[in-house]
């Protein structure tokens, strides 16, 4: 069959710009085959090259003295942990083509990433999932979301990976664009990272895997355009099928091949397939490397060279092997029963040569095709919406009147509501390590000798254990109305789930979905929460060890909302700091460390907030600010409190705020099928004003006290001269009035209740020890108050508006079934 | 005692049985599934995972293998055989076990603690649990709901074969109860010899505090407690 001729149509239908062709044929020094055209149409596809991100991403700390390998260097990031142990890890999106087929779609974005894990030579040991879909009331949304879940399930489960925590959103602007983010964490002994590079000039290459077929032809350029109902119907056959099955055996036999020391370097198949292994794995050597298409299994008749080189089918692995080692590796592909083929050497030319029956059909240098892409500086512009949720205030929003009906719509919106509809279908405990399963801020993984990769020869085990902590984190609306501000909060409130967990973090792998780079506002929210985000990782000094972007997330409906999302990594020193976010005992007293309300923030924490949403239908508002020297603070006095032993339970305060957080402290303790253990609680939340207003009317309390001939004072709290916003001259509500007025009464109660103030966690210890508590997060720089007890059965709360309660068991009831009812 | 634990192509639960066994003392050993001899074994777990991908039915391919034969050798002449999960569904398959285990009536993966209660302790494999105790162990599969024809489910319960059933906290044999749709509430089982017993709940999960229950303890210490009784040359125990 005679290959098309190349017209700029066929260029542009491969997704290059004119200019881009222009380049692709200086750098060949004549014009290219078309298998040459499809290899640069993938390789400099945004998915592969990142050819509009890179000047973000080079924004972000990469180092630390854990990293052991740095982002971009490899397949995934790897951090030190200690005692000659290190983790590798990484987030990938698969959001195109789980919008076409979410089963499968979902099912091979989880091998994906399991194979960026394992060859790196670490053991894939526990996986997350970061998923944004449309309103659960559309079909089509059900439909999408249910399938997601069953194919994460199938290949995670099959495969014996658990997945061990995550997160979902519910948002209209991901209504025909869903978001599958998807997380895997490998272990590894420092000794035994593997690279992805064609060393030794004669080493034979061999693929490993099941056969190539027509699946997943060009799947990469297909990530990297908008998804429109044609390009859907298109790529159909753009998305692979997944096998867990043969992706188990290919890791057993990679991590056993591995061991042996026969491999000069190894590269999975994943997006572009034949094409990006190959040339990346001769561009990192320095190397070149020649492969015979005739010698790939092929499961399909007939293929082009074209075909072979673009296949995305999955499970398979490009495997450089030590000259005159063959015979070993041909021992453990046989064990396993995996096919296998010699199908080329690598060389000295600095060039990927592809034949086919010994004819040249590609030959291309490939350090210029690998990292020589063109990269653009996109035209930036914010977007117009922004003045109108700027201008946003509070004044025509009254008050809440019902704080119980609130609350109630809260607990059940399904962005809050309990995921065990989610959850239960993914095999969370396998390999006997999930000490923290999903429901709690963070889970929390064990390693043990077991989940090391093999050595070449068994040594006699040294017990160990060691305790990480994981969360993926990613509130979009408010990065959607603040991308600066909220996107220091995604990386904040990661920092803070695995605070709360009792873990100090390690590093991060960010997964960065958004529209159509070419549009200048949608350009702007990519570059400026990039900002926000590289501003929040150097000022908690956490690295980032790695990435993906995933932009042209946008469908006929529209652009997402700008979605970063973060799995972040920490490390728990000892078991008994394994923290939990439920209410432990009966007794115990609860505190928040944090503000209630920022009163600088003249919407105080309702811009953005869940309530908002839920309650008023406003998508709108600038979120709380996020102060970085706040959070650091607040997250050092949590480790430093979890370490002496005192705190039962933590809780992020974050969708919903403070009364949701207390209302899933009551609820979230699940011990078996249909059996939560529920605990009630009663806060006072009148004495909820800022830290800076009590010790000041503390102060003129005293001074009242001390000074010769005064009366006693009335009570202090009454007695609150106005709020340190007003103070500083910020218009709190009616500020006219403000030092007349109460403190309490100065908050809304529906801010006081619901609103989203950052860096605010809540805690619970023994009665006993509150008082001690209190003290130490004040001495490290953190407001820190009592509000209130444990027990009983029923959620009670005062305030100076008045007093509430509602029964647990109800709150429950709603927020425990509403997805599973959601989806029917 | 020395255990050993099959492994075939893709399972997954197999690392894990190791670990619970050699954490409570024992000797445990992974065996390929092509090695087609168990002489070193007093007794054999079949773990749970996803034997050549469950294809075609679940357990169906795993059985044709060497290890099985081997297996069925060794049922035969007494040995102690507990299956789990995958295991449990590859002993029934290879007709060690009377019955099958279909899709969870769900039609989804369930993975969640459940209650366990004990319906007798006249087997090798209860004997030491406690009467009246529910135990709380881990469920994950997505095929579990215990199917048998009529004639079959008399039989079972007519000779005690049925060793566990889903029970609620209170110990009560509720629909609700069952993450899978179970004929009775069906968990476990085990042939009319009661040396080979199979259960869809996984007491491997379940050995040490800091996994939140150790309730699966009690049946591999019932295991243990009739394999030494056998070595002393007495008789099979019973609660």
């Amino acid at each position: 069959m005679a290959d098309p001729t190349i017209t700029p149509e066929l260029v542009r239908k491969h997704n290059l710009t004119l200019e881009e062709y222009a380049r692709l044929r200086e750098i060949l020094g004549r014009e290219p085959s078309y298998t040459e055209l499809g290899i640069f149409s993938v390789m400099w596809s945004e998915h592969c090259s990142y050819k509009n991100t890179k000047p973000l991403l080079r924004t972000f700390p990469t180092r630390s003295p854990r990293v052991l390998v740095g982002a971009g260097e490899e397949n995934a990031g790897i951090l030190d942990i200690g005692d000659g142990l290190a983790i590798a890890f990484k987030i990938e999106s698969h959001n195109h083509p789980s919008a076409v087929e979410p089963f499968q779609g979902a099912a091979t974005g989880v091998g994906g990433i399991i194979r960026d894990i394992f060859t790196m030579g670490a053991r894939p040991v526990c996986a997350m999932d970061s998923l944004r879909f449309g309103e659960l009331s559309e079909p089509e949304v059900r439909r999408l979301f249910g399938g997601v879940v069953a194919g994460i399930a199938h290949y995670g489960n099959c495969f014996g990976i658990p997945t061990i925590g995550g997160e979902v959103y519910f948002d209209k602007s991901y209504e025909g664009n869903p978001l599958v983010n998807v997380f895997c964490l490998g272990v590894l002994r420092h000794e035994q990272i593997a690279r992805g590079a064609a060393k030794g000039i004669g080493n034979p290459v061999f693929y490993v895997g099941p056969a190539t077929g027509r699946d997943g032809l060009a799947g990469a350029a297909f990530a990297s355009q908008d998804l429109t109902e044609e390009s859907a119907e298109q790529q159909r056959g753009a998305v692979q099928v997944g096998d867990p099955f043969m992706e188990k055996l290919v890791c057993e036999a990679c991590l056993e091949l591995l061991a042996t020391g026969a491999v000069a370097g190894i590269q999975d198949m994943g997006a572009a397939g034949l094409t990006c292994s190959t040339c990346e794995t001769a561009a990192r050597a320095g190397t070149g490397i020649e492969i015979e298409l005739s010698r790939v299994p092929q499961r399909a008749p007939n293929m082009t060279p074209y075909e072979i080189m673009l296949s995305e089918s999955q499970e398979r692995m490009l495997i450089i092997v030590q000259r005159g080692r063959e015979a070993e590796v041909q021992r453990i592909f046989e064990k396993w029963d995996l096919p296998w083929s010699e199908i080329g050497t690598v060389t000295d030319t600095g060039r990927m040569v592809v034949k086919h029956h010994g004819r040249v059909v590609a030959d291309i240098p490939a350090r210029q095709i690998a990292s020589e892409s063109p990269v653009y500086e996109r035209e930036a512009r914010e977007p117009g919406y922004l003045a109108a949720v700027r201008a946003f205030t509070l004044a025509g929003v009254p008050d809440t009147q019902d704080p119980g009906a609130d609350l109630k719509a809260l607990l059940g919106w399904p962005v809050i509501a309990s995921k065990n509809w989610v959850y239960r279908q993914y095999d969370y405990m396998v390999r006997n390590n999930s000490l923290v399963c999903p429901g709690s801020d963070a889970a929390v993984l064990r390693l043990k000798p077991d989940s090391l990769p093999p050595l070449r020869v068994p040594e006699p085990e040294q017990p160990f254990e060691k305790y990480l902590a994981l969360t993926t984190d990613g509130n979009a609306v408010l990065v959607y109305l603040d991308a600066y501000e909220g996107g220091k909060a995604v990386v904040v409130e990661a920092a803070r789930n695995l605070a709360c967990a009792g873990a100090r973090p390690l590093g991060l792998t960010d997964n960065l979905n958004y529209a159509n780079p070419h549009d200048p506002e949608r350009f702007w929210q990519l570059r400026e929460s990039v900002r926000g985000l590289a501003e929040a990782c150097r000022a908690l000094r956490i690295p980032v060890t790695g990435g993906n972007c995933s932009l042209y997330n946008q469908s006929p409906a529209g652009p997402i909302d700008p979605t970063p999302t973060v799995a972040m990594v920490g490390l728990i020193d000892r078991p008994e700091h394994i923290t939990t976010q439920w209410f432990k005992d009966e007794g115990d007293a609860i505190l928040l460390l944090g503000e209630p309300v920022n009163f600088a923030d003249p919407l105080q924490g309702l811009g953005g907030s869940g309530y908002l949403q839920v309650v008023r239908g406003l998508k709108t508002g600038t979120p709380p600010q996020c102060d970085l020297e706040q959070a650091q603070a607040l997250h050092e006095a949590l480790h430093s409190l979890i370490c002496s032993g005192r705190v039962k339970s933590a809780h992020d305060c974050s969708e919903g705020g403070l009364l949701v957080c207390l209302a899933e402290g009551c609820l979230s303790q699940n011990l078996a099928r249909h059996t939560s253990r529920l605990i009630g609680a009663t806060v006072d939340l009148r004495l909820a004003i800022p830290a800076a207003v009590v010790d000041r009317i503390t102060a003129e309390y005293l001074e009242e006290q001390l000074a010769p001939g005064s009366t006693a004072a009335s009570p202090a709290v009454d007695s609150a001269p106005g709020p340190a916003g007003a103070a500083r001259g910020e218009p709190v509500v009616d500020a006219g009035s403000a030092a007349a007025e109460s403190a309490p009464e100065l908050v809304r109660l529906d801010a006081l209740l619901f609103g989203e103030t950052q860096s605010r966690v809540v805690i619970t210890c023994a009665a006993e020890d509150a008082t001690m508590m209190i003290q130490r997060a004040r001495l490290l720089g953190v407001p820190a108050r009592r509000l209130g007890t444990v027990g009983g059965d029923e959620l009670a709360v005062q305030a100076a508006a008045g007093r509430w309660s509602w029964p647990v068991a109800e709150l429950h009831e709603l927020w425990w079934h509403s997805l599973g009812r959601a989806m029917g | 005692m020395h255990f050993a634990v099959l492994q075939f192509p893709a399972s997954n639960c197999d690392q894990d049985a190791v670990y619970a066994l050699r954490r409570l003392g024992h000797t445990a050993e992974l065996v390929w599934h092509k090695v087609a001899t168990l002489e070193q074994a007093a007794a054999v777990i079949v773990p749970g995972g996803f034997s050549y991908g469950d294809y075609l039915r679940t357990g169906a391919i795993a059985r044709f293998s060497p290890v099985m034969q081997a297996l069925q050798t060794f049922a035969a002449n007494g040995g102690l055989v507990l299956g789990i999960c995958n295991g449990f569904q590859i002993l029934c398959e290879a007709h060690l076990l009377p019955g099958a285990l279909v899709r969870n009536r769900s039609l989804q993966f369930r993975c969640e603690q459940i209650f366990l209660r004990t319906a007798t302790g006249d087997s090798p494999f209860t004997c030491r649990i406690p009467a009246d105790r529910p135990l709380r162990l881990p469920v994950a599969h997505g095929e579990g709901c215990y199917y048998a024809d009529d004639a079959t489910l008399t039989e079972l319960a007519a000779n005690h074969q049925i060793l566990w059933q889903y029970c609620d906290a209170r110990g009560e044999l509720t629909d609700d109860a069952s993450p899978n749709g179970s004929l009775r509430n069906i968990a476990g089982i085990c042939n009319a010899q009661r040396n080979v017993a199979g259960l869809m709940p996984h007491p491997e999960r379940a050995c040490e505090p800091l996994l939140g229950s150790e309730d699966g303890c009690l049946i591999f210490a019932s295991m243990i407690h009739t394999l030494e009784r056998r070595a002393a040359g007495l008789g099979s125990p019973s609660r």
